[in-house]
């Protein structure tokens, strides 16, 4: 599924953020695009924000049109569309999935080996105010919503800002926020984070090992191991919610039950740790030489890791394995994790028990995997 | 070599190879007697894992970072939040009747003055009163005898009382009373539903060793403990009633079939203690009395005996090892009044007896009963709340109390897991410091972490039992069938 195309435009001298309408909409016109299909309106346009035509371009004049998309025909009643002047039509929302993410910005202040979404060196800043316009026209009732980066707390105040309005516009929603939590090391900003009381925010803070030096190596930034441990302390003195998020890789296996203690000893108010399978994405490849090991050969380690931190009372999940390399033990914590409009499975997983249970790949990572991709027996259940 | 700077640890050789080295924080690490001299002389490799692994744990920093310094200094605020708060649990002597007559009860009277041996309701007012003024956010009173079930009038008092109070002042309170349960009837079983109440009840093992520890008219201690346990868990719930067994001679050959009773009847904790050595505990030593070390023979067989249950999919955990093993294995703070430093006497737990006299703990009333009044704090009726809690009674043992400056204790490896109890300290040597190594309380303290220490380091079997333990609930991670 794609979430951009471009489109013939006609009307529009700057970038539109809107919400789709399949029917007349109510009193939020100005904020709605009417979709239409095959040069067919709904309705009279005049009042809207603009129009969205999938096929060829409906009879209007004098108001925004987008017209000729082909590849948008998912978008229904309630998501959120940008629109370019140069005709960029994107996706920022849609209703229906549980997955919506804000990507805040593409600026980062580490350069992970592994990582799945490289960031890039530039200005960004002005997205602010498309994400907040965005924040405004979701739906209430949306249950889950992520932003992740780049590093969104780079924006600072403007990251306090999104948060402050998430909680007044989406109040029930739980919003997760990937972040390295580096800025957190200033305690004020930890503060303010705090003091916004979100109802239902969680932070996902990567820690990759129980030592500085292992840690700033893979995260490729000097100081970033320092940073984030005394940011997590920062906001657990300020009540924020975080969990921990561990990549498993040739660097971070070697130690990943010492980690597994430290974590336990130094971090026991995390609400959730993830432990996590590489992505077949972005830097990894260039870097998949010193990253790359079967899951099948750290499963022994991380069986014990899980334990350590199971036994610490935290809760544990572990995302992006199959589990036919899984340790049968470690099944109850294997989370479907992988978004569901991106996960595959191979030739081979035919004839698979757990195939429903099992997160299978992205579908852009299957070529480099384990060797040990098989069918397994099904999970024989209980009456 | 490299350039390291050592953080604050203790150590001991803790057998021919190894030598185990314990932080301030109680976190620990075993090197070999080789690293260890590497370590302390500065000549440790920098990239060997056991450098890495002491640098994880906070014994050694290489740099100016500041997470080593903010970690300790947190993580050691934890380990001391038993003091947050102040007095939290207040136990009331409703009654010193009771219609036992255990050899080895410290106090209570089998009576039928109840003038003489009840709390008046008076007594209980003023002594909610003295609660009422503990800073603690978290309030727990446990109401004990004698057989507090003989003065019931007074429970019910005290109760309803002291609900009122924190419903006003809006502080959460929790109730339990200790007894024998043999007098339990309806009416105190609904009252008891009411109010979220739990009980505590004694269980010294199968029934003729039980009965024999636990004389009653009709030597029916056993049964009717028993009668009472299924109907206080039909009418308030399976977890409503937990169970502590006293150790006596009679109890030191039968380590297996105590633990199997406890497992036979559902509990999943049990506590196994040693006597006392109060009231008349130390009277009768000549028909109960034991040396420490074979009680410590005994809790080691009753150990095997619980940690074979558990591997075999019973779920019963020692209450003891699960308080020493929960400071070794985690960051918390566990406040058990007889074993942390400061002690809990008066600062952690308070008594008020049924006279209205404040003791800071019930050894210290117990000490009382036999004449020696030192650890008297004050009475309900003629102090105030400052000149108790604040006085010089109080004071005294704090100070007297706080481990890291007991000589044998200051230096010694356990020290962040352990503590002192200077009213048993006075109770056995007349002295509130402990004389270390001659100690009782350092023998079997000494030795219980010393076992637990190679238990875990046995096998991942014993560790997820101890995991599981520290976690108050069975194990999470079964293979999927």
């Amino acid at each position: 599924m794609r979430l951009h195309e471009t489109a013939g435009v006609a009307n529009i001298n700057r970038s539109l953020v809107g919400r789709i309408a399949r029917t007349p909409s109510g009193p939020d016109r100005a904020d709605t695009w009417l979709l239409a299909e095959d040069g067919l309106l709904p309705c009279d346009p005049a009042g809207y924000l603009g129009v969205l035509a999938l096929g060829a371009r409906p009879a209007v004049d004098g108001i925004p049109v987008a017209f000729g998309l082909r590849q948008l025909g998912y978008l229904d009643d309630g998501d959120v569309v940008a629109v370019d002047p140069n005709g960029f039509v994107r996706t920022l929302y849609r209703r229906s999935s549980r997955h919506n993410v804000i990507l805040v910005t593409e600026q980062c202040n580490s350069l992970c080996l592994m990582c799945s979404q490289p960031p890039k060196a530039v200005e960004d800043s002005d997205r602010l105010d498309e994400h907040l316009r965005l924040i405004g026209l979701i739906d209430p009732a949306t249950e889950e919503l992520g932003m992740t980066g780049g590093e969104p707390t780079l924006f600072r105040d403007g990251f306090l800002e999104l948060i402050a309005r998430c909680k007044e516009r989406l109040p029930s929603t739980a919003l997760h926020v990937l972040t390295n939590g580096r800025l957190f090391y200033y305690r004020r900003f930890a503060e303010k984070l705090g003091a916004i009381a979100h109802p239902d925010l969680m932070l996902g803070i990567p820690l990759y090992s129980d030592i500085d030096a292992h840690h700033d190596h893979i995260v490729q930034a000097p100081g970033a191991f320092e940073e984030t441990v005394l940011g997590l302390q920062h906001l657990a003195r300020y009540r924020v919610r975080i969990e921990i998020r561990v990549v498993l890789h040739a660097l971070s296996i070697p130690r990943l039950l010492q980690l597994a203690t430290f974590i336990a000893r130094n971090v026991p108010f995390a609400s959730h740790v993830a432990l996590m399978g590489l992505e077949m994405f972005g830097l990894v490849h260039q870097n998949l030489k010193v990253l790359w090991i079967d899951p099948v050969d750290y499963q022994t380690e991380l069986r014990s890791a899980a334990e350590i931190l199971l036994d610490a009372g935290l809760n544990v999940s572990i995302y992006n394995h199959q589990l036919c390399v899984l340790d049968r033990h470690l099944w109850p914590l294997a989370r479907k994790s992988i978004s569901d409009w991106k996960n595959v499975y191979l030739p081979q997983c035919s004839g698979c028990g757990v195939m429903e249970h099992c997160g299978g790949f992205f579908q852009s990572g299957t070529k480099v995997r384990s060797a040990h991709i098989q069918p397994v027996r099904p999970v024989e259940t209980c009456a | 070599m490299s350039a390291f700077g050592l953080l604050p640890f203790r150590f001991l050789r803790i057998d021919e190879t190894r030598t185990l080295v314990v932080n301030e924080v109680g976190e620990f690490h075993h090197l070999t007697n080789e690293e260890f001299l590497q370590f302390v002389r500065h000549e440790f490799s920098s990239d060997s894992t056991a450098y890495l692994d002491l640098k994880a744990k906070h014994f050694l920093f290489d740099s100016d970072s500041l997470v080593p310094f903010e970690l300790l200094a947190t993580k050691y605020r934890t380990k001391k939040a038993f003091l947050d708060g102040f007095t939290s649990l207040h136990l009331f002597v409703v009654s010193l009747r009771c219609e036992h007559s255990c050899h080895y009860c410290q106090v209570s009277r089998v009576s039928i003055d109840r003038a003489r041996y009840d709390m008046s309701g008076e007594t209980a007012r003023r002594a909610l009163d003295l609660v009422f003024r503990s800073p603690a956010p978290r309030l727990k009173i446990e109401l004990q005898g004698g057989e507090p079930l003989l003065h019931f009038e007074r429970v019910r008092q005290i109760v309803l009382d002291a609900r009122m109070r924190a419903e006003a002042e809006n502080r959460e309170i929790e109730f339990v009373v200790t007894t024998n349960l043999a007098l339990l009837n309806d009416e105190m079983l609904a009252f008891f539903k009411e109010h979220d109440v739990f009980l505590s009840t004694s269980l010294d093992g199968p029934e003729a060793l039980h009965n024999a520890n636990r004389p009653r008219p009709g030597n029916d201690s056993h049964a009717r403990a028993l009668e009472g346990i299924r109907r206080v868990r039909e009418t308030l719930g399976q977890d409503r009633v937990a169970a502590l067994m006293t150790t006596t001679r009679g109890s030191l050959a039968l380590p297996e079939a105590i633990v199997d009773e406890y497992a036979r009847l559902g509990f999943t904790s049990i506590f196994l203690r040693p006597l006392s050595p109060y009231g008349f505990a130390l009277r009768s030593v000549r028909a109960t009395g034991y040396s420490m070390r074979e009680f410590l023979q005994f809790y080691v067989r009753a150990l095997d005996r619980i940690l074979a249950l558990n591997a075999g999919g019973t779920y019963l955990v020692e209450t003891y090892a699960q308080l020493l093993l929960t400071r070794m294995l985690t960051p918390f703070a566990t406040g058990y009044v007889d074993l942390q430093s400061p002690a809990g006497a008066g600062i952690g737990a308070v008594v008020y007896n049924y006279d209205g006299d404040v003791y800071a703990s019930d050894e210290s009333r117990m000490l009382a009963e036999m004449g020696d009044t030192r650890f008297r704090l004050g009475n309900v009726h003629r102090d105030c709340y400052e000149s108790i809690f604040g006085g010089e009674t109080l004071r005294r043992i704090v100070t007297a109390s706080v481990a890291e400056s007991i000589p044998g204790c200051a230096d010694c490896a356990f020290l962040p897991w352990c503590g002192a109890d200077p009213v048993h300290h006075y109770a056995t040597t007349g002295d509130l410091v402990p004389r270390i190594p001659a100690s009782d309380f350092h023998e079997k303290n000494f030795f219980i972490i010393r076992h637990l220490l190679s238990l875990y380091e046995r096998d991942a079997a014993t560790r997820r039992i101890f995991g599981s333990w520290i976690q108050d609930r069975p194990s999470r991670l079964e293979e999927v069938a």
